[in-house]
């Protein structure tokens, strides 16, 4: 995870495309993969399924009543019912922020996440220091994503270790009564539904 | 005991910083993503599961010293060469040296949509009624266990409260050894800081985590 000096790495990363090369080049001649399907699901997880799936998401939940209670009661069918749905993300829960709580997602064990609504995890989710410190340091992570929540909210983090994903529906930011579902999904960032972050205004 | 897991973090000694990245970075090497897919491409024949993936991955030996993928490509080796999929001579070749052995499917491109559509749903039906309620006080176990498990070290023998039923779902400490699914309860069950952490815990915090029924006892009154 980390690395002496430049030149090491530079190396390192030489080896790790040949090995993987001659790994794929294998497995395709065996019969085992189709080189194809790799590319597709690349293109997936590169294009397709990402945070801002999430996004709207939160955006409907914070537009519309009927589907914040459905989105808190039965995650997984009412975020299906927005086209999400299947890999990492089989069995889903929403846990939504409040003044009074704050929660946070980590899987202290290896990586879960929920894959279908935030897409592949950013490398500091898969991190020692994040797995490490986001148990038991938790307004210390959130100090180095810069954010810091009042002390009488009580931080929650929930340590995602079995098949169910969690997403944070984090809180609507005030003055926004009369922004549209579009324009709601652009200030929902990624951190905000892991709870390392809270909802900002896009950059223009 | 005869298993270690590297993988088990929460609440170790760490002083570095956690280091945010924007949203759009998601591989920082083209063979990221091509470890990525040939992972799950390989997942996707059947001749192993999630669950015994995350047991080769987590006791790797040199599992600190390696990035995300490298250690998903480590265990991946690991994992082809004892089942006979793929042998090291062949990987150090870069090409098949030995027999195919037949594998139960071949993810094609026209099913990869499909099939990540679908995912692999761990919830069972028919299990025996749930034997906690919400609200019930319980006891995770004290013992430490020589196989994969998912019960953090740092929350072994702690006091904590059901607070959500997750119906029964494949047991992953079963299914990791090959004993099949044995699926049993699952819950999400809450614990103070104070509890965790004793004196060390901050101020107005407190840990969440899903738990299968095995590993709780309940609490006496």
């Amino acid at each position: 995870m980390s690395h002496e000096h430049p030149d090491h790495e530079h190396s390192e990363l030489g080896e790790m495309e040949l090995r993987v090369r001659a790994l794929e080049t294998v497995l395709a001649q065996k019969g085992y993969i189709d080189p194809a399907a790799l590319d597709l699901l690349i293109d997936t997880y590169q294009t397709k399924i990402g945070p801002r799936n999430g996004a709207r998401v939160v955006a409907r939940a914070w537009a519309d009543p009927a589907f914040r209670e459905w989105l808190l009661r039965d995650a997984t069918t009412a975020i299906a019912s927005l086209g999400y749905s299947g890999r990492q993300g089989e069995h889903m829960v929403v846990l939504e922020n409040s003044p009074q709580r704050h929660h946070m997602v980590v899987c202290t064990l290896c990586s879960c996440y929920p894959w279908p609504v935030l897409g592949l995890p950013p490398t500091w989710y898969k991190s020692a220091p994040y797995r490490s410190r986001a148990v038991k340091d938790p307004r210390g992570v959130l100090a180095d994503f810069g954010v810091t929540l009042p002390e009488a909210t009580e931080i929650r983090v929930v340590d995602s270790i079995a098949e169910v994903r969690y997403l944070v529906l984090p809180m609507r930011p005030a003055r926004t009564e009369d922004f549209s579902e579009e324009q709601l999904a652009e200030w929902v960032t990624r951190d905000s539904m892991i709870g390392t972050g809270v909802p900002r205004e896009p950059a223009r | 005991m005869s298993y270690l897991s590297h993988a088990d973090l929460g609440g170790r000694p760490n002083a570095e910083r956690v280091q945010p990245e924007p949203e759009h970075e998601i591989f920082h090497a083209g063979w990221e993503a091509r470890a990525l897919a040939v992972t799950l491409a390989m997942g996707a024949t059947g001749s192993w599961n999630i669950d015994t993936s995350r047991a080769a991955r987590e006791t790797l030996p040199d599992y600190a010293r390696l990035s995300y993928y490298q250690i998903w490509i480590a265990a991946l080796e690991k994992l082809l060469a004892e089942r006979q999929l793929a042998l090291p001579d062949e990987l150090a070749a870069g090409r098949a040296l030995h027999p195919s052995v037949p594998v139960a499917r071949v993810l094609k491109a026209p099913d990869v949509a499909a099939a990540l559509a679908k995912g692999s749903p761990t919830e069972r039906p028919g299990v025996a009624p749930a034997r906690f309620q919400l609200g019930d006080r319980v006891c995770t176990r004290r013992q430490r266990v020589s196989h994969h498990t998912r019960l953090p070290g740092y929350a072994h023998g702690k006091q904590g409260v059901i607070e959500s039923l997750h119906g029964a779902h494949v047991f992953a400490d079963s299914h990791a050894q090959g004993l099949g699914e044995q699926p049993q309860w699952l819950y999400r069950v809450a614990f103070s800081g104070v509890e965790l952490w004793g004196a060390d815990a901050a101020p107005g915090t407190s840990v969440a985590f899903d738990a299968w029924e095995s590993y709780l006892e309940p609490l006496a009154e």
